[in-house]
């Protein structure tokens, strides 16, 4: 009995302290965007003062923020990271729902070529496109287009894996085949039976899709040109170049590009996380 | 034509499901994927004047230091991702799957958070904690050691890869714990609860009853570690503010393929060297596929 408690007491040891660590860069995250440069570098967090718990909590100020926006407009960024992210999402999960649906529950000739096909591109690294990817952007003359941009991410080969597993498990093929005799077309079908039985998939990979292209710097960075089109992870790599050691500001700018993405997962975290694994556990 | 109606009502289904992502696909992965192999045998300068150059990319490449001390710091990043991260992750999962515990679901929220900063941001906010002097990172270190610890240790300067190593634990154990924590609540309770009875320890519970349990999905987080470790570079590239480093210690191989694609203008070479990184991990993933099949014949 004791050495079950002590058990107990160092298991929720090791979690508290790896929770912590986890948590400490947001901390740190935190305070920075609030302070000057000066500051910043003076001390970890909290600024030393004379105010509640030795804190200089009046020197601490949403000033970088203001500069952020106002000066250096960086509310740009921010609704060009939303749009991108956006499009990308809806158009990748119409897509490859649509895709899934078609490979699970249609026979057509080809179907498991189609299939193979695509999953053989799974092992194919990315960075491998880059550079003919690049290229043909260049000849169809999409560079530095929002097009470009977000056209070529609309067929990742994973989420018509993932799409295809479940239509085959979550939608009953007596189901597809009693619509069809009652008269309805197939794309009724998908958008009022299919889709609404694949929901949590449709979830978590809306915000699997909006995470990676939020979270994307390579793309933007090669095909954009215009400043007045980057999304934020480019723009505030840019604002680095200019104002490398302004750490204060630096973090600020961090913050504002994660703070949307946290807010959208803290709403929808349950289906994220059920929708994430399942692929994985059925694997 | 005497064609059943409902054979010609269905025909455009399947165009219309599938044809807009393989049109995509094919466009937009496959062909770049064809013409990659064609400019990898190509000097290019520029996107416009190709000059056909057969095997001699890959003759450079296999000559060329830069793209060996490429693959010896990325093969490093990776063995130490692998070393460190997988075994956190592992028992993190483990400690949150004992029975009974508060708060699971905050801890597991928690530990997962750091992978939805993304990889450009996470560059980003861990620049000032390597930072001498005033980083975090070197400031706790210092304060834990009682002084011990040199506050102007250099690990954006000279301990590049162990700076990444740490940077993608934060940012990845916790998403790994996600699939461990998965694939361990699926472990029937019967089974630990039955060699419990027989008197086995905790270590030969795990040894010999939950690992076995769970390794068609540790071998899957393996294998997408290898292949994400490996190509490793945007985390690299912005901490150290789009350079490879002093003396190219935090350069990775998809960096160099950047470089030289990007930077330098040769799309031929770049290919040439994303070609070499492609069939080495599609290697991996054959292995992964061999043992996999060799461990469902036990």
């Amino acid at each position: 009995m004791k050495i079950r408690r002590l058990t107990q007491f160092v298991v929720y040891g090791v979690l508290l302290v790896y929770a912590a660590i986890t948590l400490i860069p947001f901390a740190y995250l935190l305070c920075g965007a609030l302070k000057t440069k000066f500051d910043f570098a003076a001390t970890l967090f909290l600024p030393d003062g004379d105010g509640l718990f030795g804190i200089g909590w009046d020197r601490l100020s949403g000033a970088n923020f203001k500069r952020l926006f106002l000066e250096l407009g960086i509310g740009r960024a921010v609704w060009n990271s939303i749009f991108i992210a956006s499009v990308h999402a809806v158009g990748a999960t119409l897509l490859c729902a649509m895709a899934g649906y078609g490979l699970a529950k249609l026979r057509f000739w080809g179907r498991s070529a189609v299939f193979s096909l695509v999953l053989s591109a799974l092992i194919i690294p990315a960075p491998l496109l880059l550079a003919p990817g690049y290229q043909l952007l260049y000849q169809l003359g999409l560079l530095d287009t929002y097009i470009g941009l977000i056209l070529p991410g609309l067929a990742p080969a994973f989420g018509i894996f993932l799409f295809r597993q479940a239509m085959l498990t979550g939608v009953p093929s007596e189901l597809v085949e009693a619509a069809r005799l009652d008269g309805a077309g197939e794309i009724r079908i998908f958008f009022e039976l299919a889709l609404p039985l694949v929901r949590p998939m449709t979830g978590a990979f809306l915000l699997i899709s909006f995470l990676s292209a939020w979270n994307n710097f390579v793309g933007p960075q090669i095909i954009l040109q215009s400043p007045e089109l980057h999304p934020l992870s480019v723009a505030l790599n840019n604002l680095r170049g200019v104002y490398g050691t302004d750490y204060g500001l630096i973090m600020a700018g961090t913050l504002v590009s994660i703070a949307p993405v946290m807010a959208l997962f803290l709403l929808l975290q349950k289906e994220f996380i059920s929708g994430l694994t399942s692929g994985a556990v059925k694997g | 034509m005497n064609m059943p109606v409902a054979t010609r009502r269905w025909n455009w289904a399947p165009l219309f499901f599938v044809g807009p992502f393989l049109l995509i696909f094919g466009v937009f992965i496959l062909w770049p994927m064809v013409s990659s192999l064609l400019l990898a045998f190509q000097q290019t300068f520029g996107p416009e004047t190709t000059r056909w150059v057969g095997f001699k990319n890959f003759a450079y490449l296999v000559n060329d230091p830069r793209f060996w001390k490429a693959v010896s710091n990325t093969s490093i990043f990776t063995l130490g991702s692998l070393l460190i991260q997988l075994p956190v992750a592992l028992g993190l999962a483990l400690l949150l799957n004992r029975p009974k515990m508060v708060g699971r679901s905050w801890f597991r929220l928690i530990f997962f958070s750091p992978v939805l900063v993304g990889l450009p941001f996470v560059a980003i906010l861990f620049s000032p904690i390597f930072e001498k002097r005033i980083g975090l990172l070197n400031v706790s270190l210092n304060m834990l050691t009682g002084g011990a610890w040199d506050p102007e240790f250099a690990w954006l300067q000279v301990y590049v890869m162990p700076a990444l190593i740490l940077a993608a634990l934060w940012m990845y154990a916790g998403f790994n714990m996600i699939y461990f924590l998965a694939a361990l609540q699926n472990v029937p309770k019967e089974l630990t609860e039955a060699a419990e009875m027989d008197g086995c320890n905790a270590w030969q519970r795990f040894w010999h009853v939950t690992l076995p349990e769970i390794r068609p999905i540790a071998g899957f987080v393996t294998l997408l570690s290898i292949i994400g470790s490996f190509q490793i570079f945007e985390l690299s590239l912005l901490l150290l503010n789009g350079t490879s480093g002093p003396s190219d210690r935090g350069l990775t191989i998809v960096m160099y393929l950047y470089q030289t694609g990007f930077i330098a203008g040769d799309l031929g070479y770049a290919s040439a060297v994303g070609w070499v990184l492609a069939i080495f991990l599609m290697g991996i993933a054959l292995i992964h596929r061999r043992l996999s099949r060799g461990q469902e014949e036990d």
